[in-house]
């Protein structure tokens, strides 16, 4: 009963979502405010019948009804609770019904926090996210119905694969997803915008708030799929350049671009054709993402289904929404208009040079993921391109980047003479040169890539710390408290956020630089010496859990003769499907991690002699931990960033924003 | 600078830039591509000498061999046409087993054998590497093929 009133719910949601979708968008064209009116409650109708039915298969997976197939496939009755809810998104099906939750939760939030906004807009915004919820829906009611009956039912589960048995599948989907979706609300105010022909500092000021907030949940969404990875594989790497990590990072690239340019639209009514093809081109790659992962195409852990239906549902939906977007951008571009003129040195210019870098290592991430399905398509070939590709092409890439970094922020806007530059940031430059070329000797050991890395990470620290005192300084008010209070939410996001990036440059850097991997063949009582440190092997001992079977190991960690740790990595062979795992144990620190986990039995007794010597994995990973603080920092400036007032101000301003800032300090 | 010539010169600057990425991505594109061979077509000495390379197929069983008192692994990979012995060092993924898909990357050896610098068997049980079912899928359809036109069945 229960998930066919989720189907129901569906049906329903399809139908209200057709009116979202088409309604508003006539009366806004027809100019007639009762279909516009329509908008607001027919989002939040949407929204709630897609939530009623994830409801009902949250619940059926609760209850273990394992006479909805999608139940049967995918949990099992000794999953723990967590991972029964857990498992609701952990099938081809749930995955798109949470997206399609997302997307009316975005929609219920737009049609919530848009009294400010003119009607039209609002119109215009919630119909096409009601028309991309409509592409959705069929999706979902024609090829992948989540409800699907069993007959008959089966007696027990087939369990959720044991590698998504893990708290971050209880998180990274869902915050992934609300980053992922979120560019759905900048790409309808980016259409809106073209279709209104209406795109000025207001729209930007409207639409900047949704962007930053999606763009900081994808960052951390990304850090936990990242952390998840480096403890849960057993491999201790934290990124693989796997397809369908780029997938996401894609988006993710495209929306700091967009972020950046967006700022530029608000603060100086430049950037506005930019702007908006950002904004198409972030959410097309979040749709080419959703492709990519989930038609199969990728045979990887996040592809649950290779039907071809599905595939070729996507790539029209893809085809219509992209094709469609782009066809408006290139009719109607012209009547949003190109924006103001700026200096060859200015604010604008380096932002529009870390918009334009962006961009490229977006399209070079593009090329290596797409070009072995292409290869592999035309059957000229099985190809695939690896790390060392991505690392050739990205770092060069993002290294000047991340330099503008600390000169975009300092710089006036519209002409910024180089000798002023020059004496706003010498210190920075000597502090960040300086340190550069000091800190390897005292971490350890000098190479040019590590030096360089420090520079980078120093020179962002010691710039943003330059803005802030030059900042401070032209405060007018008195005291450093005051001047602190005088200074916008958003100034502070804009430097929590790159002090997040400094953060996970030194992460990076140190961990590609100091790293030490070693593969152990240890018996009982044996130690290895890795690093400074000695590690000693006592042994496994059998585990009962949950639902699965564990041996666990015992490692000593010892520094000199201190005992730092006892890690107990484990091997868990589940008992539904009896598949493996490997658990690492990992002594967490500011300053790295210690990560140990088990191989398999090598002793004489060939595989099934657990008592005797075991290969084991042992890492050194220092300051790994900086790279997800990082990325914690970046989100977390951009929720600091929106919680500015004059996003909530009801007063509007005139259009242009030219008032907004000569002096660079009143910019952010 | 007239607006028209600053256009033009920022025009012109972009180019450049995007003609060095363009450049560093190509250059990097082609050093950095792995290419994938079955053990038929490695048999038939079509994989390069001297270059990294992914195979993939199942691992053949009864075929797995520890070398005493290290990480070292022998096994082989087969196509069901063709085999090739394997080496590794290292440990071993959760999925790996005999009768089971596996890709490895890696190169051939002075002593005609893959050594491995990588072992890829991850994801699910029942999943099988895209790579190692092709393989097999291949090799299948020729031999079946083959055995019409040259060999009674079962000759082999």
């Amino acid at each position: 009963m229960i998930p066919e009133l989720g189907h129901f719910a569906l049906i329903l949601a399809l139908l209200v979502a057709l009116v979202q979708g088409t309604l508003p968008l006539v009366g806004a064209a027809a100019n007639s405010p009762r279909l516009m009116a329509m908008a607001r409650p027919a989002a939040r109708a949407q929204a709630v019948l897609v939530a009623f039915a994830f409801g009902c298969l949250a619940w059926s997976f609760v209850s273990n009804d394992f006479s909805v197939q999608n139940v049967a496939a995918n949990s099992n009755s000794e999953l723990p609770l967590q991972y029964r809810v857990a498992a609701t998104w952990g099938s081809h099906e749930g995955s798109l019904l949470l997206w399609t939750l997302m997307l009316g939760g975005w929609s219920f939030a737009v049609s919530l926090f848009s009294r400010n906004l003119p009607l039209p807009l609002v119109a215009r915004v919630l119909s096409v996210m009601g028309l991309i919820s409509v592409g959705f829906l069929l999706f979902l009611l024609f090829t992948s119905n989540p409800f699907e009956r069993l007959v008959p039912p089966a007696v027990e589960g087939n369990d959720l694969n044991p590698l998504l048995q893990d708290p971050g599948m209880v998180f990274h989907p869902p915050l992934l997803y609300m980053g992922y979706v979120g560019f759905s609300v900048a790409f309808a105010f980016a259409l809106a915008a073209l279709l209104g022909g209406r795109l000025d500092a207001t729209w930007a000021r409207w639409s900047r708030p949704w962007t930053t907030v999606a763009w900081s949940f994808l960052t951390i969404g990304i850090a936990l799929g990242s952390g998840w990875a480096y403890y849960t594989l057993g491999w201790g790497g934290w990124w693989f350049w796997d397809p369908v990590e780029n997938a996401s990072f894609m988006p993710w690239l495209t929306g700091t671009a967009l972020i950046h340019s967006l700022a530029v639209t608000e603060k100086r009514g430049a950037f506005r054709s930019w702007t908006v093809l950002l904004a198409i081109l972030a959410f097309s790659l979040s749709l080419l993402g959703t492709f990519l992962v989930r038609s199969g195409v990728l045979t990887s852990v996040h592809a649950f289904a290779t039907d071809p239906a599905r595939g070729v549902f996507i790539l029209a939906f893809l085809a219509v929404v992209i094709g469609g977007s782009l066809a408006l951008f290139a009719w109607r571009a012209a009547s949003v208009g190109l924006g103001a003129a700026f200096g060859v040195v200015s604010r604008e210019s380096t932002l529009l040079g870390n918009n334009i870098l962006l961009v490229v290592a977006m399209a070079s991430v593009l090329l290596g993921t797409l070009y072995p399905l292409f290869l592999d398509a035309l059957n000229l070939g099985k190809i695939s391109v690896g790390p060392p590709y991505f690392d050739a092409v990205f770092y060069p890439l993002m290294a000047p980047a991340a330099f503008l970094m600390g000169v975009g922020p300092v710089a006036r806007w519209s002409a910024a003479p180089l000798p002023e530059l020059w004496t706003r940031l010498k210190w920075a430059l000597g502090v960040a040169l300086a340190g550069a070329l000091i800190l390897p000797l005292v971490l350890g050991r000098w190479s040019p890539l590590i030096a360089f890395g420090l520079f980078l990470a120093l020179w962002i620290f010691a710039s943003t710390a330059a803005n802030l005192r030059q900042r401070l300084a032209s405060t007018p008010r008195r005291g450093l408290l005051a001047r602190l209070g005088a200074n916008s939410p958003s100034y502070y996001g804009m430097l929590l956020a790159h002090l997040g990036v400094g953060v996970f440059v030194v992460g990076v850097t140190l961990v590609k630089g100091y790293e030490v991997e070693r593969d152990v063949r240890l018996d009982v009582g044996d130690s290895v010496a890795v690093g400074n440190y000695d590690f000693r092997f006592l042994g496994v001992t059998p585990a009962p859990g949950p639902n699965y079977r564990a041996l666990v190991g015992t490692v000593e960690v010892r520094k000199g003769a201190q005992l730092v740790e006892t890690l107990k990595p484990e091997k868990r062979i589940y008992n539904a499907s009896g598949q493996a795992m490997t658990i690492a144990a990992i002594d967490t620190g500011l300053r790295g991690d210690v990560y140990v986990s088990l191989g398999e039995p090598v002793g004489a007794g060939g595989s099934d002699d657990i008592a005797g010597a075991w290969s084991v994995r042992v890492y050194l990973k220092p300051f790994i931990d900086w790279i997800w603080g990082g990325a914690l920092l970046m989100a977390l400036g951009g929720f600091v960033a929106v919680s500015d007032r004059r996003y909530r101000l009801a007063v509007r301003r005139r259009a242009t924003a030219f008032d907004a800032a000569a002096a660079p300090g009143a910019a952010d | 600078m007239k607006p028209r010539t600053r256009r033009f010169a920022w025009i012109a600057a972009g180019l450049a830039a995007l003609g060095v990425a363009a450049t560093l991505v190509l250059n990097a594109f082609q050093s950095n591509l792995i290419f994938f061979f079955s053990p038929s077509q490695v048999v038939a000495k079509e994989a390069p000498q001297g270059r990294a390379f992914r195979i993939g197929g199942l691992v053949e069983p009864g075929s797995l061999v520890r070398e005493p008192n290290s990480l070292t692994v022998r096994f082989r990979v087969t196509d069901t046409a063709q085999t090739i012995p394997v080496t590794y060092t290292g440990l071993l993924p959760d999925l790996f087993k005999e009768g089971k898909g596996v890709v490895a990357q890696g190169s051939i050896g002075p002593d005609g054998a893959f050594h491995a610098t990588e072992v890829l068997a991850k994801h699910d049980e029942n999943y099988m590497p895209p790579e190692a079912k092709g393989a097999v899928d291949t090799a299948r359809k020729g031999m079946t093929m083959k055995s019409l036109h040259e060999s009674p069945p079962g000759a082999r």
